[in-house]
C-alpha cells in the first residue's frame, strides 16, 4: 500500500534507514501466556519489517479489549480508543491524512457487537486501511461473557447454560455489505498463513478485513482446539491473487483453488460450514474508495481568505 | 404573562400618493402558513432585504416538528416573526403588530400564544370563508369568533384567488404574493427584493424566477389598490460594511475563517443547517463535511482527524450530545483538540426538536462520567456565532482541550445584520509541522505549572506514541498508580484555571451598583438588555450581565455580585418555583446557570426561567424585574 503523500512535509525524502522487527517492538506485551494475540503481534511486526514501513507514518488504532492493547506494543503512532469505536477514529485519521498507513485492531465484541454499526459503514466507505478482527469468540477483558461470535451452546458467565443463538459469522457479514473489497480469514496458530494473509491485506488498496481466529487459553481453550490440532478440518483457499503456500500444502490435506474476484463463490464458501476455511475469500481493488472521492484541494491561508471573502459577499448589506 | 406597554413610538403621519404613511422607530410583523407554503422563505427574504436597506433586524422562525403536519391546524403553524427598526435590533420583541396569515387556523395558534398585539393588523386569506368543505367554513366562523375577543384590525385578502391567476398551485405562490404586499406596506426597495428572489432561486430555471417576480408584483399592486396604511421604518446607512445572515451560517463561515478543516456530523435539528451551508462551499476551501453513520462516529471521525493534525469539529444538538459523551471523555483524556457545537433545542429526550431551549449547559460542563474539564462558551448574537469559532479553535489547540460552543435554535435561524468581519490569515490554523522530534520529547510533556504541552502529530519521526483513554503518564504509557492519577487529573484541570487567568472580567450593562443584577448567557442577551434598559427608563435600579464563558467562568464574578443587593439569572430552561406544591428553598431545582453561579460564588442567586419553546420577550423579563424589586428584602 504505497501511498503518495500529498504536500505534507517530510514526505518523499530519501530514507536511508532500515528497520528490523525489533524496531517495531514496544514494551513487553502483557497478554496471558498462550494468548493468540502474541502470534498476531509477531505476524504484524514481521509485516512491518518486510514492507519497511516508516514507524512515524504508521498508525495502529484500536478499541477496548485485551486485543485492543495492541497499539501499545508496536512502536509506531497509535490510538487506543474506546470500546467499539476504532473504525471511526481510523476513518478520521485517514480522511485527514491519506499519507498515513493505518491499521485497525479490534476484538469480536468490539467489532461485531458494540461497534457493529461502524463496521458495516466502514466496509462501505472502503477506506484504504488494514483491519484486523482478533476473534477469540468471547469477551476476554471483562472475563468471559458471550460475544456475537460465541458458538451456540458454549457456556459463559452471562449465558451459563450455553449461548442461546447461533454465532454471527463475520466473514459472511462482511461479504454481505455493499462495496466490500477484501475479506480474508486466517488463524493465530498458522504463522506463515497469517503472515501471507496480512501481506495480501496490506497490499490491497481499500478496506482490507482480516478475521483472525484467535485462541484464548483462559476463557475459550476448547473452541479452536480441534481446528488447530486436526488439519483435516481445515481447507486452504489458494490463489495467486490471494495466498499460496506450498509448504502448508504438505501439512493441510485440503486446498481449494478459489478466484477471489468471484464474490458469489466467496459467499457460498463462507456459508458452507463443512470446513474451517483459511485464505482470501474476496479481493477486488476496483471498488470506490471514500477518501479518494473526498479528496480536497490544498489551500493556503491567503487562498482560503480570498474564497471566503467571496462567500461573505453573498451576505453583504 | 402579563401585557407590556406598547412599543415606545413617536409616530408621524404623512401622505404619499393618497396613502397615509406612518413613520415608526420599529415594527414587528409575522408571516404564518401551513408547512410547505413558504412563509419562512418570505419572511427571511423580507428580513434580509430590510437589513440590506439599512434597518436593524432580527428574525425568528416558528417551525413545527413535522415536515408536513396536517394543514389548517394551529399546531402545524409554520412561520416567521421579523422585527425591524431604525436602530439595532437584538431580539424578537414583545407582540406582533402586523400578521399575514394564509389561513385562520395558523393564525389561531399565534392568537392563543398571546403573540399578537391587541391592536394588531391582520391580513387573512379569505379562501376558507367560501370553501367547498362545510367543515372548513364552520372552522372559519368559529375562528373569527374566537379572534373577536381582541381589537385586531382584521382585513380579508383574496390571497389564494389572486395567486391562482398566476400559478396553478397557490401553495407555491402565496408567499411571494405576501412578500409583495409587505414590500409595499413597508416601502421596501423592489429591486433589492428581486435580487433576493434571484438569489433564492439561483439553482432553478429562469422561468421560476420570473413567475415569482410576477407574484411579487401582483402582491404589490393588490396592496396598493386595497390597503390604506403604510409603515416607514427609516433606514440608516451604516458607516461600516455590514453583512446579514443567520447564526448557523455565521457558525459555518466562522469555522472556515478559523481554519477548521473538517466538520464531521450527523443530521439533527436545529444544527443540521450548519452542515447544509458548509456542504456547498467547504470543499472548495480545502475542507470537508463528513456525514457519519451516527453521532458517535461523527465525533470519532473528528477526533481521529484532530489526532492526525487537523482541528476538526462536530455540530449537534441535545440528543446527539448525549451520544457523544464517551468520546468527549476520550478527547479530554488524550488531550486531543476538538470543537463541539451544540445548537440547543428543547429537551429532554426528543423534546421540542425545532424550538429553543438552554437546557444543555450543565450537560456540557459536567455531563461526562469521570472528571472531564473542558471549555464551554456561548455566543449571544449572530456576530458572535461567527467569531466564537475562531476563539474556540484557538483555545482547543493552545490548551489541547475540548471546546464546546453552545448556540441555540433562536440563534440558528435568526437573521441579524452585523459588521462585516475582516478576515485575518492568522485566524487560520497552521499546517502541522512534521519535523523530527528531539530525543527525549514526551507526547504529553506537561508544564508542571500550567499543564500545557505541545502536540505531537503522526508523521513526526521520533515522536511515536499511543494515545490512550486509560490513565497514563507523560509518555502516554498506561499507569494506574495513585500518584500519577492524582497528578494528571490536576494537570488537566489546571488548564482551565490557566485559561481563566487570561480572561477579562465580564462587563456589566447598566449601573455598577444597583438593587438587582440580571445574569444571562447565550441568545437571551438582547431581550435581557432591552428589558433592563426599559427598566432604567422607569427608574428601576437594575443592571445586566451576559456570560460568554461558562467553563471556566470569567474572573471577578464574586466581586461584581457584591455590588448588587440581589442577583438573579434569566434563562430558557426549567426551574421550580417556590409557590408550587412541595417546592421549598432547599429542594428547589434551579436554572442551570443559577446552579453554576451559586456553587462558584456562594451568592444566593435566584432565577426566573421559562420553557415555552420560544425566545423570551423583553416585556416579560421587565415584569419579572419589577416583581423582584417590589418583593423587597428577601433575596
Ligand atoms: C462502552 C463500554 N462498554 C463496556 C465496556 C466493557 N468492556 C471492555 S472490553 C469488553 C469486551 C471485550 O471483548 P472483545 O471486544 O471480544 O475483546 P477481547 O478482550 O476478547 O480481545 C467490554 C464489554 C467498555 N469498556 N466500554
Ligand atoms: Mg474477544
Amino acid at each position: 500500500m504505497s501511498e503518495n503523500c500529498g504536500t505534507l512535509m517530510g514526505c518523499g525524502v530519501e530514507d536511508e534507514r532500515s528497520f528490523s522487527m525489533d524496531d517495531y517492538s514496544g514494551p513487553l506485551a502483557r497478554w496471558c501466556p498462550g494468548c493468540g494475540d502474541h502470534a498476531v503481534l509477531a505476524g504484524v511486526q514481521r509485516l512491518l519489517a518486510k514492507e519497511q514501513l516508516k514507524p512515524e507514518r504508521t498508525v495502529f488504532v484500536s478499541g477496548i479489549g485485551c486485543s485492543s492493547r495492541f497499539p501499545h506494543y508496536v512502536d509506531t503512532y497509535g490510538f487506543h480508543g474506546i470500546h467499539g469505536r476504532a473504525l471511526p477514529i481510523a476513518t478520521g485519521i485517514k480522511l485527514a491524512r491519506p499519507d498515513l498507513d493505518v491499521f485497525a485492531v479490534m476484538g469480536d465484541g468490539d467489532c461485531c457487537s458494540i461497534g457493529a454499526g461502524h463496521w458495516i459503514h466502514a466496509i462501505r466507505y472502503n477506506i484504504n486501511m488494514t483491519v484486523l478482527l482478533l476473534d477469540n469468540n468471547i469477551y476476554g477483558l471483562t472475563k468471559k461473557q458471550t460475544s456475537p461470535t460465541t458458538p451456540q451452546g458454549f457456556a459463559s458467565n452471562t449465558q451459563p447454560r450455553g449461548s442461546f443463538l447461533p454465532a454471527l459469522d463475520p466473514i459472511q457479514t462482511t461479504l454481505g455489505v455493499t462495496n466490500a473489497s477484501f475479506v480474508a480469514q486466517t488463524a493465530d496458530w498458522v504463522p506463515s498463513h497469517l503472515a501471507q494473509t496480512l501481506e495480501a491485506a496490506h497490499a490491497h488498496p481499500g478496506f482490507a478485513f482480516v478475521r483472525i481466529l484467535q485462541r484464548c487459553p483462559v476463557f475459550t481453550p476448547t473452541i479452536f482446539e480441534e481446528a488447530a490440532m486436526n488439519t483435516d478440518l481445515t481447507e486452504l483457499l489458494e490463489h495467486e491473487n490471494g495466498v499460496t503456500d506450498e509448504a502448508l500444502k504438505g501439512v493441510y490435506p485440503h486446498t481449494l483453488y478459489h478466484d477471489p474476484t468471484d464474490i458469489q463463490e466467496a459467499r457460498r464458501l463462507a456459508e458452507s460450514s463443512s470446513k474451517v476455511r483459511l485464505g482470501v475469500f474476496y479481493a477486488d481493488p476496483g471498488h470506490a474508495r471514500y477518501e479518494e472521492l473526498r479528496a480536497v484541494p490544498k489551500r493556503t491561508a491567503e487562498e482560503k481568505i480570498a474564497l471566503l471573502n467571496a462567500e461573505i459577499d453573498r451576505y453583504a448589506v | 404573562m402579563s401585557s407590556t406597554p406598547p412599543e415606545q413610538a413617536a409616530p408621524t403621519l404623512s401622505q404619499e400618493a393618497g396613502h397615509s404613511v406612518l413613520t415608526l422607530p420599529e415594527h414587528i410583523l409575522e408571516v404564518l402558513s401551513d408547512s410547505g407554503e413558504g412563509a419562512q422563505k418570505c419572511g427571511q427574504s423580507f428580513g434580509a432585504v430590510s437589513a440590506k436597506m439599512g434597518n436593524g433586524a432580527w428574525t425568528v422562525e416558528i417551525i413545527p416538528a413535522e415536515i408536513q403536519p396536517p394543514p389548517r391546524t394551529p399546531d402545524g403553524a409554520s412561520g416567521v416573526r421579523i422585527r425591524i427598526g431604525t436602530q439595532k435590533i437584538t431580539n424578537w420583541g414583545n407582540r406582533t403588530k402586523l400578521a399575514i396569515a394564509f389561513n385562520d387556523q395558523v393564525l389561531l395558534s399565534r392568537h392563543r400564544l398571546n403573540a399578537l398585539a391587541d391592536d394588531a393588523i391582520i391580513l387573512l386569506d379569505q379562501a376558507p370563508e367560501n370553501h367547498d368543505n362545510p367543515q372548513v367554513r364552520q372552522e372559519w366562523i368559529e375562528a373569527l369568533e374566537e379572534l373577536s375577543s381582541r381589537n385586531y384590525r382584521l382585513i380579508k385578502v383574496p390571497l389564494e384567488e389572486e395567486c391562482l391567476k398566476i400559478v396553478d398551485n397557490p401553495r407555491q405562490g402565496k408567499n411571494m404574493f405576501a412578500l409583495g404586499m409587505l414590500s409595499w406596506v413597508y416601502l421596501r426597495d423592489l429591486e433589492r427584493v428581486k435580487e433576493q428572489i434571484a438569489h433564492q432561486f439561483r439553482h432553478k430555471a429562469k422561468a421560476v424566477y420570473e413567475r415569482n417576480v410576477r407574484l411579487l408584483e401582483a402582491g404589490v399592486s393588490w396592496a396598493e389598490q386595497n390597503l390604506d396604511f403604510r409603515f416607514d421604518i427609516p433606514t440608516t446607512t451604516p458607516d461600516e460594511d455590514m453583512v446579514v445572515m443567520n447564526g448557523n451560517t455565521a457558525l459555518g463561515l466562522g469555522a472556515m475563517a478559523a481554519g477548521l478543516e473538517m466538520c464531521s456530523m450527523y443530521p439533527i435539528t436545529p444544527a443540521t443547517s450548519v452542515s447544509h451551508f458548509l456542504s456547498e462551499s467547504f470543499d472548495r476551501l480545502g475542507g470537508m463535511v463528513h456525514q457519519a453513520e451516527d453521532e458517535i462516529a461523527a465525533i470519532g471521525v473528528a477526533l481521529g482527524a484532530s489526532f492526525a493534525g487537523k482541528v476538526a469539529f462536530t455540530v449537534t444538538s441535545g440528543p446527539g450530545l448525549a451520544l457523544k459523551t464517551e468520546f468527549i471523555g476520550l478527547a479530554v483524556m488524550t488531550e486531543t483538540p476538538l470543537v463541539i457545537v451544540d445548537v440547543q433545542r428543547g429537551g429532554p429526550s426528543t423534546g421540542l426538536p425545532t424550538k429553543v431551549e438552554q437546557s444543555d449547559l450543565l450537560a456540557a460542563v459536567f455531563g461526562q462520567p469521570g472528571d472531564c474539564p473542558k471549555v464551554v462558551l456561548a455566543p449571544s448574537t449572530i456576530e458572535e456565532c461567527f467569531h466564537c469559532m475562531i476563539t474556540a479553535r484557538r483555545i482547543a489547540e493552545t490548551f489541547r482541550c475540548v471546546v464546546m460552543v453552545m448556540s441555540d435554535a433562536n440563534l440558528a435561524t435568526g437573521q441579524q445584520p452585523f459588521k462585516r468581519p475582516t478576515l485575518d490569515p492568522r485566524w487560520q490554523s497552521v499546517q502541522p509541522d512534521l519535523s523530527e522530534v528531539p530525543v527525549g520529547t514526551e507526547p504529553l510533556q506537561w508544564d508542571p505549572e500550567t499543564g500545557l504541552s505541545p502536540r505531537l502529530i503522526p508523521g513526526q519521526p521520533g515522536g511515536m506514541f499511543t494515545a490512550t483513554g486509560l490513565a497514563h503518564n507523560e509518555g502516554s504509557h498506561i499507569r494506574s498508580d495513585p500518584e500519577n492519577n492524582q497528578r494528571t487529573m490536576e494537570l488537566r484541570s489546571r488548564k482551565l484555571a490557566v485559561l481563566q487567568s487570561t480572561l477579562k472580567p465580564p462587563v456589566v450593562v447598566g449601573p455598577e451598583h444597583a438593587d438587582l443584577l440580571v445574569v444571562g448567557w447565550g441568545s437571551t442577551r438582547g431581550a435581557i438588555e432591552e428589558a433592563i434598559e426599559k427598566g432604567q427608563q422607569e427608574g428601576l435600579s437594575v443592571a445586566a450581565l451576559n456570560l460568554t464563558f461558562l467553563s471556566p467562568l470569567q474572573p471577578g464574578l464574586g466581586e461584581i455580585f457584591e455590588n448588587y443587593k440581589k442577583v438573579m439569572t434569566v434563562e430558557i430552561n426549567y426551574s421550580d418555583e417556590l409557590d408550587q406544591p412541595y417546592i421549598n428553598a432547599e429542594n428547589r431545582r434551579r436554572g442551570q446557570l443559577a446552579w453554576l453561579l451559586r456553587a462558584t460564588t456562594l451568592v444566593d442567586v435566584d432565577c426566573w426561567t421559562r420553557v415555552f419553546g420560544q425566545p423570551l420577550c423583553p416585556g416579560d423579563i421587565l415584569d419579572v424585574i419589577r416583581g423582584k424589586l417590589a418583593a423587597g428584602g428577601q433575596s
